[in-house]
Protein backbone atom coordinates (compact mmCIF):
# COMPACT_ATOMS: atom_id res chain seq x y z
CA UNK A 1 0.00 0.00 0.00
CA UNK A 2 1.10 3.54 -0.70
CA UNK A 3 0.66 6.49 1.67
CA UNK A 4 -2.88 7.93 1.63
CA UNK A 5 -3.81 11.30 0.17
CA UNK A 6 -3.49 14.12 2.73
CA UNK A 7 -6.74 15.71 3.90
CA UNK A 8 -5.32 18.82 5.56
CA UNK A 9 -2.26 20.42 7.12
CA UNK A 10 -1.36 17.68 9.59
CA UNK A 11 -1.72 14.75 7.19
CA UNK A 12 0.22 16.73 4.57
CA UNK A 13 3.06 17.18 7.07
CA UNK A 14 2.84 13.53 8.10
CA UNK A 15 2.88 12.06 4.61
CA UNK A 16 5.85 14.28 3.66
CA UNK A 17 7.65 13.28 6.85
CA UNK A 18 7.03 9.55 6.31
CA UNK A 19 8.22 9.71 2.73
CA UNK A 20 11.32 11.69 3.69
CA UNK A 21 12.43 10.87 7.26
CA UNK A 22 15.03 13.65 7.53
CA UNK A 23 12.47 16.39 7.02
CA UNK A 24 12.51 18.95 9.84
CA UNK A 25 9.72 21.11 11.23
CA UNK A 26 7.13 20.53 13.93
CA UNK A 27 3.76 18.96 13.26
CA UNK A 28 0.97 21.51 12.71
CA UNK A 29 -2.42 21.09 14.38
CA UNK A 30 -5.00 19.12 12.45
CA UNK A 31 -7.38 21.45 10.68
CA UNK A 32 -10.39 19.13 10.48
CA UNK A 33 -11.80 15.88 11.82
CA UNK A 34 -10.98 14.32 8.45
CA UNK A 35 -7.35 15.50 8.70
CA UNK A 36 -7.05 14.22 12.27
CA UNK A 37 -8.62 10.85 11.43
CA UNK A 38 -6.52 10.06 8.36
CA UNK A 39 -3.38 11.12 10.26
CA UNK A 40 -4.05 8.74 13.15
CA UNK A 41 -5.08 5.99 10.74
CA UNK A 42 -1.75 6.42 8.92
CA UNK A 43 0.29 6.39 12.12
CA UNK A 44 -1.48 3.21 13.32
CA UNK A 45 -0.97 1.53 9.96
CA UNK A 46 2.79 1.72 10.56
CA UNK A 47 2.21 -1.03 13.17
CA UNK A 48 0.18 -3.24 10.79
CA UNK A 49 1.45 -3.66 7.22
CA UNK A 50 3.02 -0.24 6.66
CA UNK A 51 3.47 1.65 3.39
CA UNK A 52 5.81 0.87 0.53
CA UNK A 53 6.70 4.59 0.22
CA UNK A 54 7.29 5.20 3.95
CA UNK A 55 10.39 4.50 6.05
CA UNK A 56 9.74 1.34 8.13
CA UNK A 57 11.63 2.82 11.08
CA UNK A 58 8.96 5.55 11.39
CA UNK A 59 6.86 3.18 13.53
CA UNK A 60 9.08 3.94 16.53
CA UNK A 61 10.16 7.49 15.68
CA UNK A 62 9.80 9.43 18.98
CA UNK A 63 8.49 12.57 17.31
CA UNK A 64 5.83 10.67 15.37
CA UNK A 65 4.92 8.73 18.51
CA UNK A 66 4.31 12.09 20.18
CA UNK A 67 1.94 13.13 17.41
CA UNK A 68 0.24 9.74 17.62
CA UNK A 69 -0.17 10.05 21.39
CA UNK A 70 -1.82 13.47 21.09
CA UNK A 71 -4.23 12.19 18.42
CA UNK A 72 -4.99 9.07 20.46
CA UNK A 73 -5.64 11.11 23.60
CA UNK A 74 -8.10 13.32 21.73
CA UNK A 75 -9.85 10.26 20.26
CA UNK A 76 -10.02 8.39 23.56
CA UNK A 77 -11.36 11.48 25.37
CA UNK A 78 -14.06 11.83 22.71
CA UNK A 79 -15.03 8.14 22.94
CA UNK A 80 -15.14 8.18 26.75
CA UNK A 81 -17.25 11.36 26.74
CA UNK A 82 -19.82 9.62 24.50
CA UNK A 83 -19.92 6.61 26.85
CA UNK A 84 -20.23 8.83 29.91
CA UNK A 85 -23.04 10.81 28.30
CA UNK A 86 -25.07 7.64 27.82
CA UNK A 87 -24.93 6.17 31.27
CA UNK A 88 -23.21 6.45 34.63
CA UNK A 89 -20.57 3.70 34.57
CA UNK A 90 -21.87 0.58 36.36
CA UNK A 91 -20.20 -0.48 39.60
CA UNK A 92 -17.58 -2.90 38.23
CA UNK A 93 -17.77 -5.52 40.96
CA UNK A 94 -21.52 -5.93 40.58
CA UNK A 95 -21.51 -6.45 36.83
CA UNK A 96 -22.29 -9.78 35.16
CA UNK A 97 -20.28 -8.90 32.06
CA UNK A 98 -21.80 -11.35 29.51
CA UNK A 99 -25.31 -10.28 30.58
CA UNK A 100 -24.37 -6.59 30.50
CA UNK A 101 -22.96 -7.05 26.98
CA UNK A 102 -26.20 -8.67 25.90
CA UNK A 103 -28.17 -5.74 27.36
CA UNK A 104 -25.97 -3.20 25.57
CA UNK A 105 -26.41 -4.98 22.25
CA UNK A 106 -30.17 -5.38 22.79
CA UNK A 107 -30.49 -1.64 23.56
CA UNK A 108 -28.57 -0.65 20.42
CA UNK A 109 -31.02 1.18 18.17
CA UNK A 110 -28.59 2.49 15.56
CA UNK A 111 -29.67 2.34 11.91
CA UNK A 112 -28.83 -0.89 10.10
CA UNK A 113 -26.87 -0.78 6.86
CA UNK A 114 -27.54 -4.50 6.42
CA UNK A 115 -31.30 -3.84 6.50
CA UNK A 116 -30.86 -1.19 3.82
CA UNK A 117 -28.79 -3.57 1.69
CA UNK A 118 -31.32 -6.36 2.09
CA UNK A 119 -34.33 -4.29 1.06
CA UNK A 120 -33.54 -1.07 -0.79
CA UNK A 121 -29.92 -0.52 -1.76
CA UNK A 122 -28.98 -0.40 -5.43
CA UNK A 123 -25.77 -1.81 -6.85
CA UNK A 124 -23.86 1.48 -6.49
CA UNK A 125 -24.82 1.78 -2.81
CA UNK A 126 -23.57 -1.73 -2.14
CA UNK A 127 -20.30 -1.20 -4.00
CA UNK A 128 -19.72 2.03 -2.08
CA UNK A 129 -20.44 0.26 1.20
CA UNK A 130 -18.02 -2.56 0.30
CA UNK A 131 -15.29 -0.01 -0.51
CA UNK A 132 -15.83 1.57 2.92
CA UNK A 133 -15.94 -1.81 4.68
CA UNK A 134 -12.75 -2.91 2.93
CA UNK A 135 -10.75 -0.55 5.18
CA UNK A 136 -11.46 -2.95 8.03
CA UNK A 137 -12.24 -6.28 6.38
CA UNK A 138 -8.91 -6.43 4.52
CA UNK A 139 -7.23 -6.40 7.95
CA UNK A 140 -10.03 -8.25 9.69
CA UNK A 141 -9.18 -9.40 13.23
CA UNK A 142 -5.67 -7.96 13.07
CA UNK A 143 -6.27 -5.34 15.82
CA UNK A 144 -7.49 -8.09 18.20
CA UNK A 145 -4.37 -10.18 17.53
CA UNK A 146 -2.28 -7.60 19.43
CA UNK A 147 -4.32 -8.29 22.57
CA UNK A 148 -3.38 -11.99 22.93
CA UNK A 149 -0.21 -11.63 25.05
CA UNK A 150 -1.93 -9.14 27.37
CA UNK A 151 -4.60 -11.50 28.68
CA UNK A 152 -4.76 -13.99 31.56
CA UNK A 153 -4.93 -17.73 30.85
CA UNK A 154 -8.61 -18.42 30.14
CA UNK A 155 -9.26 -15.26 28.11
CA UNK A 156 -6.05 -15.84 26.15
CA UNK A 157 -7.02 -19.42 25.20
CA UNK A 158 -10.52 -18.30 24.16
CA UNK A 159 -9.26 -15.36 22.10
CA UNK A 160 -6.87 -17.71 20.30
CA UNK A 161 -9.74 -20.10 19.52
CA UNK A 162 -11.66 -17.19 18.00
CA UNK A 163 -8.68 -15.76 16.12
CA UNK A 164 -7.77 -19.22 14.76
CA UNK A 165 -11.21 -19.37 13.14
CA UNK A 166 -10.88 -15.77 11.85
CA UNK A 167 -7.55 -16.69 10.32
CA UNK A 168 -9.00 -19.67 8.47
CA UNK A 169 -8.33 -22.51 10.97
CA UNK A 170 -4.88 -22.86 9.46
CA UNK A 171 -6.11 -22.82 5.84
CA UNK A 172 -5.01 -19.61 4.05
CA UNK A 173 -7.91 -19.98 1.60
CA UNK A 174 -10.36 -19.49 4.47
CA UNK A 175 -8.70 -16.49 6.13
CA UNK A 176 -11.57 -14.03 6.50
CA UNK A 177 -9.68 -11.03 5.11
CA UNK A 178 -8.70 -13.20 2.12
CA UNK A 179 -12.33 -14.25 1.58
CA UNK A 180 -13.25 -10.56 1.54
CA UNK A 181 -10.48 -9.80 -0.98
CA UNK A 182 -11.83 -12.55 -3.25
CA UNK A 183 -15.29 -11.07 -2.83
CA UNK A 184 -14.07 -7.60 -3.83
CA UNK A 185 -12.48 -9.00 -7.00
CA UNK A 186 -15.67 -10.87 -7.86
CA UNK A 187 -17.75 -7.67 -7.75
CA UNK A 188 -15.19 -5.77 -9.83
CA UNK A 189 -13.50 -3.82 -7.01
CA UNK A 190 -9.80 -3.62 -6.14
CA UNK A 191 -8.72 -6.19 -3.59
CA UNK A 192 -5.25 -5.10 -2.54
CA UNK A 193 -4.70 -4.18 1.09
CA UNK A 194 -5.73 -0.57 1.81
CA UNK A 195 -7.13 -0.06 -1.70
CA UNK A 196 -9.94 2.34 -0.73
CA UNK A 197 -8.55 4.19 2.29
CA UNK A 198 -8.67 7.46 0.32
CA UNK A 199 -12.44 6.98 -0.07
CA UNK A 200 -13.06 6.30 3.62
CA UNK A 201 -15.39 8.80 5.31
CA UNK A 202 -14.24 10.24 8.64
CA UNK A 203 -16.82 8.16 10.56
CA UNK A 204 -15.31 5.02 9.05
CA UNK A 205 -11.75 6.10 9.84
CA UNK A 206 -12.75 6.90 13.41
CA UNK A 207 -14.39 3.48 13.77
CA UNK A 208 -11.19 1.83 12.54
CA UNK A 209 -8.98 4.08 14.65
CA UNK A 210 -10.92 3.17 17.80
CA UNK A 211 -10.37 -0.55 17.13
CA UNK A 212 -6.66 -0.04 16.48
CA UNK A 213 -6.28 2.21 19.54
CA UNK A 214 -7.79 -0.49 21.76
CA UNK A 215 -5.74 -3.25 20.16
CA UNK A 216 -2.41 -1.46 20.31
CA UNK A 217 -2.50 -0.41 24.00
CA UNK A 218 -2.19 -2.98 26.80
CA UNK A 219 -3.93 -0.47 29.07
CA UNK A 220 -7.01 -0.73 26.84
CA UNK A 221 -7.14 -4.57 26.65
CA UNK A 222 -10.56 -4.62 28.32
CA UNK A 223 -11.97 -2.15 25.80
CA UNK A 224 -10.39 -4.20 22.99
CA UNK A 225 -12.13 -7.45 23.94
CA UNK A 226 -15.40 -5.63 24.70
CA UNK A 227 -15.22 -4.06 21.25
CA UNK A 228 -14.60 -7.49 19.74
CA UNK A 229 -17.55 -9.01 21.61
CA UNK A 230 -19.99 -6.31 20.47
CA UNK A 231 -18.72 -6.71 16.91
CA UNK A 232 -19.28 -10.48 16.94
CA UNK A 233 -22.64 -10.17 18.72
CA UNK A 234 -23.98 -7.89 15.97
CA UNK A 235 -22.62 -9.79 12.99
CA UNK A 236 -24.54 -13.01 12.45
CA UNK A 237 -28.03 -11.67 11.67
CA UNK A 238 -26.79 -8.62 9.68
CA UNK A 239 -24.48 -10.90 7.67
CA UNK A 240 -27.51 -12.94 6.65
CA UNK A 241 -29.25 -9.74 5.52
CA UNK A 242 -26.14 -8.82 3.51
CA UNK A 243 -26.33 -12.22 1.78
CA UNK A 244 -30.01 -11.63 0.95
CA UNK A 245 -29.28 -8.14 -0.40
CA UNK A 246 -26.29 -9.29 -2.47
CA UNK A 247 -28.39 -12.15 -3.91
CA UNK A 248 -31.21 -9.72 -4.72
CA UNK A 249 -28.79 -7.56 -6.72
CA UNK A 250 -27.21 -10.49 -8.54
CA UNK A 251 -23.98 -10.08 -6.55
CA UNK A 252 -24.07 -13.68 -5.34
CA UNK A 253 -20.78 -15.53 -5.52
CA UNK A 254 -17.63 -14.97 -3.46
CA UNK A 255 -18.80 -11.73 -1.77
CA UNK A 256 -22.05 -13.34 -0.67
CA UNK A 257 -19.98 -16.36 0.43
CA UNK A 258 -17.88 -14.07 2.63
CA UNK A 259 -20.98 -12.84 4.47
CA UNK A 260 -22.44 -16.33 4.47
CA UNK A 261 -19.35 -17.58 6.30
CA UNK A 262 -19.97 -14.93 8.97
CA UNK A 263 -23.53 -16.04 9.63
CA UNK A 264 -22.25 -19.32 11.06
CA UNK A 265 -18.84 -18.26 12.31
CA UNK A 266 -20.05 -15.27 14.29
CA UNK A 267 -22.96 -17.22 15.79
CA UNK A 268 -20.14 -19.17 17.49
CA UNK A 269 -17.75 -16.29 18.06
CA UNK A 270 -20.25 -14.14 19.91
CA UNK A 271 -20.44 -16.70 22.71
CA UNK A 272 -16.68 -17.22 22.83
CA UNK A 273 -16.19 -13.44 22.97
CA UNK A 274 -18.88 -12.57 25.52
CA UNK A 275 -18.44 -15.48 27.92
CA UNK A 276 -15.03 -17.05 27.51
CA UNK A 277 -13.04 -13.91 26.67
CA UNK A 278 -14.84 -10.97 28.32
CA UNK A 279 -16.49 -12.94 31.13
CA UNK A 280 -13.30 -14.64 32.28
CA UNK A 281 -11.22 -11.47 31.91
CA UNK A 282 -13.68 -9.64 34.17
CA UNK A 283 -13.47 -12.54 36.67
CA UNK A 284 -9.68 -12.45 36.72
CA UNK A 285 -9.29 -8.67 36.50
CA UNK A 286 -12.44 -7.07 37.95
CA UNK A 287 -11.23 -3.55 37.18
CA UNK A 288 -11.57 -4.44 33.48
CA UNK A 289 -15.36 -4.95 33.64
CA UNK A 290 -16.21 -1.29 33.05
CA UNK A 291 -13.56 -1.08 30.34
CA UNK A 292 -15.08 -4.07 28.53
CA UNK A 293 -18.45 -2.32 28.45
CA UNK A 294 -16.85 0.94 27.30
CA UNK A 295 -15.24 -0.93 24.40
CA UNK A 296 -18.50 -2.67 23.49
CA UNK A 297 -20.42 0.61 23.58
CA UNK A 298 -17.78 2.25 21.37
CA UNK A 299 -18.11 -0.50 18.75
CA UNK A 300 -21.91 -0.11 18.59
CA UNK A 301 -21.79 3.69 18.71
CA UNK A 302 -19.13 4.03 16.00
CA UNK A 303 -21.07 1.69 13.70
CA UNK A 304 -24.25 3.71 14.33
CA UNK A 305 -22.45 6.96 13.45
CA UNK A 306 -21.00 5.38 10.30
CA UNK A 307 -24.39 3.98 9.26
CA UNK A 308 -26.08 7.34 9.89
CA UNK A 309 -23.48 9.11 7.74
CA UNK A 310 -23.80 6.63 4.85
CA UNK A 311 -27.60 6.50 4.89
CA UNK A 312 -27.77 10.30 5.19
CA UNK A 313 -25.49 10.82 2.18
CA UNK A 314 -27.53 8.37 0.10
CA UNK A 315 -30.76 10.05 1.18
CA UNK A 316 -29.37 13.42 0.04
CA UNK A 317 -28.62 11.99 -3.42
CA UNK A 318 -32.21 10.95 -4.00
CA UNK B 1 8.75 -29.05 38.35
CA UNK B 2 6.01 -31.51 39.23
CA UNK B 3 4.21 -33.67 36.68
CA UNK B 4 1.01 -32.15 35.39
CA UNK B 5 -2.10 -33.97 36.55
CA UNK B 6 -4.26 -34.13 33.43
CA UNK B 7 -7.08 -35.90 35.28
CA UNK B 8 -7.52 -32.78 37.40
CA UNK B 9 -7.16 -29.77 35.11
CA UNK B 10 -7.07 -26.27 36.51
CA UNK B 11 -9.93 -24.96 34.38
CA UNK B 12 -13.28 -26.29 33.21
CA UNK B 13 -13.15 -26.84 29.47
CA UNK B 14 -16.27 -28.82 28.57
CA UNK B 15 -16.79 -30.21 25.07
CA UNK B 16 -20.47 -29.25 25.16
CA UNK B 17 -21.82 -25.94 26.47
CA UNK B 18 -25.51 -25.06 26.50
CA UNK B 19 -25.96 -21.30 26.10
CA UNK B 20 -29.04 -19.95 27.94
CA UNK B 21 -31.73 -19.17 25.30
CA UNK B 22 -29.04 -19.89 22.71
CA UNK B 23 -27.30 -22.68 20.83
CA UNK B 24 -25.33 -25.69 21.97
CA UNK B 25 -21.62 -25.13 21.55
CA UNK B 26 -19.82 -28.31 20.54
CA UNK B 27 -16.05 -28.57 20.63
CA UNK B 28 -13.87 -31.01 18.73
CA UNK B 29 -16.56 -32.74 16.64
CA UNK B 30 -15.72 -34.07 13.19
CA UNK B 31 -19.28 -34.56 11.93
CA UNK B 32 -22.85 -33.77 12.96
CA UNK B 33 -26.04 -35.54 11.84
CA UNK B 34 -29.12 -33.30 11.47
CA UNK B 35 -32.79 -34.12 12.09
CA UNK B 36 -33.22 -35.47 8.56
CA UNK B 37 -30.31 -37.81 8.95
CA UNK B 38 -27.89 -35.86 6.77
CA UNK B 39 -24.34 -35.91 8.09
CA UNK B 40 -22.44 -32.60 7.91
CA UNK B 41 -18.66 -32.43 8.10
CA UNK B 42 -17.30 -30.04 10.75
CA UNK B 43 -14.28 -27.94 9.80
CA UNK B 44 -14.10 -25.64 12.83
CA UNK B 45 -12.76 -26.23 16.33
CA UNK B 46 -16.11 -25.15 17.83
CA UNK B 47 -19.56 -25.18 16.23
CA UNK B 48 -22.88 -23.75 17.44
CA UNK B 49 -25.83 -26.10 16.99
CA UNK B 50 -29.30 -24.57 16.76
CA UNK B 51 -31.65 -25.40 19.66
CA UNK B 52 -34.57 -23.12 18.76
CA UNK B 53 -35.08 -24.97 15.43
CA UNK B 54 -35.72 -21.63 13.68
CA UNK B 55 -32.27 -21.29 12.11
CA UNK B 56 -32.14 -20.78 8.35
CA UNK B 57 -29.19 -23.15 8.18
CA UNK B 58 -29.91 -26.09 10.40
CA UNK B 59 -28.23 -27.81 12.11
CA UNK B 60 -26.09 -24.70 12.67
CA UNK B 61 -27.13 -21.64 14.70
CA UNK B 62 -27.55 -18.44 12.67
CA UNK B 63 -28.50 -16.17 15.58
CA UNK B 64 -32.25 -16.26 14.84
CA UNK B 65 -33.01 -17.21 18.48
CA UNK B 66 -32.23 -13.59 19.38
CA UNK B 67 -35.35 -12.33 17.61
CA UNK B 68 -37.63 -14.93 19.22
CA UNK B 69 -39.45 -13.59 22.30
CA UNK B 70 -38.39 -15.49 25.44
Amino acid sequence: MRLPKPRGGLSEWLVARLAEPGLSGAAPDADSWDDESISLWTLHELSFRGFEDADDRAEWDPELLGVRRDLETALEDRLRARWAALTPPPAPAAVDVPAALEDLVAADDGPSLADFVRRRADRDHVLELLRQRSVYHLKESDPSAFVVPRLPVRAKAALMALQFDEYGDGDPNRLHSHLFARGLEAVGLRAEYGAYVDDAVAENLEMNNAGSLFGLHRRLRGAAVGHLAAFEMTSSLPSRKMVQGLDRLGLDGPMAAYYDEHVEADAIHEHLAARDICGTLADDEPDQAAEILFGAFTCLDAEARFATAMLGAWEDQR
Amino acid sequence: MTDRDFDHPDFDHPDVVLVPYGPMLLRGAESVQDLEGTVHAVDRPVVALCRCEKSSRLPWCDGTHKVIPR
